[in-house]
């Protein structure tokens, strides 16, 4: 069969552009592999037990370790999950089960809103609310900004997957005689328990890493927090503290510390996406 | 049992028409209401938010008006507060951001959505949702030790030699800058570029690839004559989608953009963008003018990012539906 | 000539042979394409078994059977669509005047051989440059306007289009939509056209054009079409095969096999027992 020239050209693109895109691909993918070569290159040798267990060493001083960051980012992260898990799981369940289409549109769309705000200006938010008035920075203020993050992320997941859940299973229950309520609390929610936690863990990772909210509300800290109305020292924002300072050994840490916030992250993400794709927790009718 | 003649429009599925005082002994009024102020609190802190800056900035909005994105001074001593040096800043970073990001993720996105098996799409796929989840500072880490290195002793001096005719490539070069933190902007937002963008191409009906191939197309331009131009729109959105989340990146490009209030032509110069400039110095901030000008730096990045997400979403809705009304 | 005869049933076709008006290439060929031994497989599943028909050129050949019978999977293969789905498997050969298929270029080969889909799927473009696609990417040298106003004039479409030509597809009435699908194929020029059930997404009107249409165009070009109407079967085509669970029970001349079925199988389907 005789292939014109004209039609071996366009054979030619075909497959150039094919290999064009998949290089686009690889480049696209091989940068999580080289974060994570160079963490664990730079990091890996500086994580030991001090890291875990020290406070910073005074500056200038070489050693020390970042424990206090590491418990006051999970203080954080409790305030966080406290206060904005529930707003976003009960606010879902409203959307789901309760409101008017009118009214549902206009949650959605607030959260979706929220959820485009950038970090910095959350920031200045939760500034304006938890610590203007107040004189003082505070881990309450940083968990609240961080709370009103995770808002959006775990309103939209877990009303999606509320709404997943398949009608047989509520007319099961509710031909029984069960309440709305009830028919919410013991059948649709436990369905859904996959996603819903799924969405919980993915919001929770999402906010580990993020530093700008934490500057003008959580601060820093050199030494231990106190309670939960002090500034507090966090893992993200040593980073970057470390990382613009002049001290070879504080870059040292950073690396260690920016291991130990990535691995966090990534082990989360990957769990949640493992719990998703075990399917759903109830056989499809 | 007795109905009301009142229904309640319920987006639940279904939507009961149970009487009031029914529901109420059953405890479902209560659990309406109680839901309805959790789903309340979360459009009273969207409204709070635009309330606190609208605010928070009255004072600077007062003082300078219009003034204050046309002047290029920020002098705090003299409390001279000009937001242009960092309008410029944001907009610098974007644009080379995105123009290295939108080919790059535009490409994946094609290979992934329409070129490659569909096991290696998924896996590829998963670990760019990975690449989503990295947070920023751990990119100003890789871009301050990594980047900024690679820049300053290989990338910049070719650049200069080769295209320091142009103004854009004149100029000192240090490492750190508008192209540099560019570059790490960049990184940043092509996973999101990817995803969005192979999540349209994959949606658009089967049977349009099917036309083209079955009128004798390559596989190359069945995809870029037919399956891209129906996704145009949707692809749009994904790239404003990107633009909204390079706007307000905060802390990669805080640590490698030098945070020189400067407007310059080269793209090696230092530079700042809104972001990192509120970032440097909120906590030092003194004065109420100060802290109110810095507030409305954050009013402006917060409208700016509300107007493109919007056109995003709205261009990824007109592609979805454009699937839909193929079907007409 | 090739007979297309299942073991058990033999049934010879021997179609009058056609003068020879348009374009015949080769050598006049009565059998514009023909089946032979083709079992397919999607996966583990096989899907056809044994299948052997021939195509008579410039006549309308149509494909009846119950749903999940494989007359489409039948019709996507004489244009190699099949190997747009992954585990696809294909044995046996298909002859395009007297040259297998499956030997060939595939995009020279569709080509010559066009589909219309059974939704109407036009491109997000407007209606001159739907028409226009096939041509450009062939890289054809002849005038565009020319050759678009031909094929939507072979399509029944022109005048319902012409001083609308720039406005974009979408905006025509689903039998509209069909017929201008219809008219890009045309476009190219192919020896055949295959079209998967045509109308079944259509209203009654703009079903009844396009059977006209597709009497007037086997002048033009071999007809092959799947359909689940019956009637439309023996309305338009000349030629009838029928299919039941991956195989051909009968093929013959459309009057003779509406009037006078051989198997019992074929008499229970068109009078209605089943399917």
């Amino acid at each position: 069969m005789n292939m014109n020239a004209q039609l071996r050209w366009r054979k030619f693109v075909s497959n150039f552009m094919l290999t064009m895109t998949g290089l686009c691909a690889l480049v696209a993918v091989s940068v999580l592999f080289f974060i994570l070569g160079y963490l664990v290159y730079h990091g890996g040798t500086s994580i030991n037990w001090d890291f875990f267990t020290k406070l910073p060493a005074p500056v200038g001083e070489n050693g020390g370790g970042m424990a206090n960051a590491i418990l006051g980012s999970a203080k954080l992260l409790l305030l966080a999950t406290l206060f904005g898990v529930p707003i976003g799981f009960f606010g879902a369940i409203y959307l789901a089960e309760f409101s008017s289409s009118k009214i549902a549109f206009v949650v959605r769309y607030a959260a979706d809103l929220l959820n485009g705000v950038p970090s910095i200006v959350i920031g200045i938010f939760a500034y304006s609310l938890a610590v203007h008035p107040f004189k003082h920075f505070s881990t309450y203020a940083g968990g609240f900004a961080l709370g009103v993050m995770m808002i959006p992320i775990t309103l939209r997941s877990t009303e999606e997957f509320l709404l997943g859940v398949p009608r047989t299973l509520r007319e099961g229950a509710m031909a029984l005689g069960a309440s709305k309520w009830k028919t919410i609390a013991t059948v649709i929610v436990p369905a859904a328990y996959r996603g819903i936690l799924t969405a919980i863990l993915l919001a929770f990772a999402r906010v580990a890493g993020e530093t700008a909210p934490l500057l003008f509300t959580a601060l820093g800290n050199r030494f231990w927090s106190n309670g939960w109305n002090e500034p507090t020292a966090s893992l993200p924002v040593m980073i970057y503290n470390y990382a613009l300072s002049p001290f070879e050994d504080w870059h040292r840490q950073a690396w260690a510390a920016g291991l130990v916030l990535l691995a966090l992250i990534l082990i989360i993400n990957i769990v949640a996406r493992a719990i998703l794709s075990r399917g759903i927790s109830v056989p499809r009718a | 049992m007795a109905t009301t003649s009142t229904t309640v429009p319920s987006a639940g599925p279904l939507a009961g028409s149970r009487s009031f005082f029914d529901r109420l002994r059953d405890g479902d009024e209560i659990a309406r209401l109680i839901t309805l102020l959790f789903a309340a609190s979360v459009v009273l802190i969207t409204l709070l938010i635009v309330y606190e800056l609208w605010q928070g900035s009255v004072l600077p909005r007062h003082k300078f008006g219009f003034a204050f994105f046309r002047t290029s001074v920020w002098d705090p001593n003299f409390e001279q507060f000009g937001a242009l040096p960092f309008i410029f800043g944001t907009l610098v970073t974007s644009a080379v951001a995105l123009f290295i990001a939108v080919p790059l993720g535009i490409g994946a996105a094609i290979f992934l959505a329409e070129l490659a098996p569909a096991r290696l799409s998924d896996a590829l796929e998963f670990f760019i949702d990975l690449l989503a989840a990295v947070p920023s500072v751990i990119y100003g880490l890789l871009g301050i030790f990594i980047v900024v290195p690679v820049m300053r002793d290989v990338i910049q001096p070719a650049l200069k030699n080769s295209l320091g005719f142009i103004p854009l490539f004149k100029g000192p070069a240090f490492g750190i800058g508008f192209l540099t933190a560019g570059v790490v902007l960049a990184i940043m937002v092509i996973p999101y570029i990817i995803s969005v963008s192979r999540e349209i191409l994959l949606s658009v009906p089967r049977d349009q690839r099917e036309a083209a191939l079955a009128l004798g197309s390559t596989r190359w331009e069945s995809t870029w004559k037919v399956v891209v131009p129906f996704a145009r729109t949707g692809i749009m959105g994904s790239i404003f989608l990107a633009l909204a989340r390079a706007l307000g990146e905060t802390m990669a490009v805080t640590m490698v953009i030098g945070n020189t209030p400067a407007i310059a032509a080269s793209l090696f110069s230092p530079g700042d963008s809104i972001a990192s400039v509120i970032a440097n110095q909120f906590t030092e901030a003194t004065g109420e003018l100060y802290t109110q000008s810095l507030i409305e730096l954050g009013l402006v990045l917060f409208l700016l990012t509300f107007i493109l997400n919007g056109l995003a979403r709205l261009l990824i809705v007109v592609t979805s539906q454009r699937g839909g009304a193929a079907r007409a | 000539m090739h007979a297309s005869v299942r073991p058990a049933v033999s049934v010879n076709i021997t179609p009058p042979v056609t003068t020879g008006a348009h374009r015949e290439t080769t050598a006049p060929a009565e059998m514009r394409m023909s089946v032979s031994r083709v079992n397919f497989w999607y996966g583990p599943k096989q899907v056809l078994f044994d299948i052997n028909l021939g195509i008579a050129t410039s006549k309308v050949t149509a494909l009846i059977g119950p749903s999940g019978c494989g007359k489409s999977t039948l019709l996507r293969t004489l244009d190699r669509m099949h190997e747009t789905v992954r585990n696809a498997r294909l044995e046996g050969e298909i002859l395009l005047d007297g040259k297998n298929i499956l030997a060939q270029d595939v995009t020279q080969l569709r080509r010559r051989v066009g589909m219309v889909f059974q939704r109407p799927n036009p491109f997000p473009k407007s209606i001159f440059e739907n028409v226009a696609y096939g041509l450009r990417i062939n890289g054809s040298k002849l005038p565009m306007a020319e050759a678009v106003e031909k094929s939507l004039r072979h399509a029944a479409l022109w005048d319902e289009v012409k001083d609308h030509l720039h406005k974009s597809a979408y905006e025509l009435s689903g039998g509209q939509q069909q017929r201008l699908c219809i008219a890009r194929a045309l476009a190219v020029e192919p020896e055949v056209l295959l079209l998967d059930e045509p109308c079944s997404a259509l209203d009654p009107i703009s079903t009844a054009k396009i059977e006209e249409l597709l009497v007037q165009l086997k002048d033009l070009c071999t007809i092959v079409t799947v359909t689940h109407n019956m009637q439309q079967a023996a309305r338009i085509s000349d030629f009838t095969a029928f299919l039941l669970n991956g195989q051909v029970i009968e093929f013959s001349p459309t009057p003779q096999l509406f009037t006078k079925p051989t198997d019992p199988r074929t008499e229970a389907y068109i009078t209605g027992r089943f399917g």
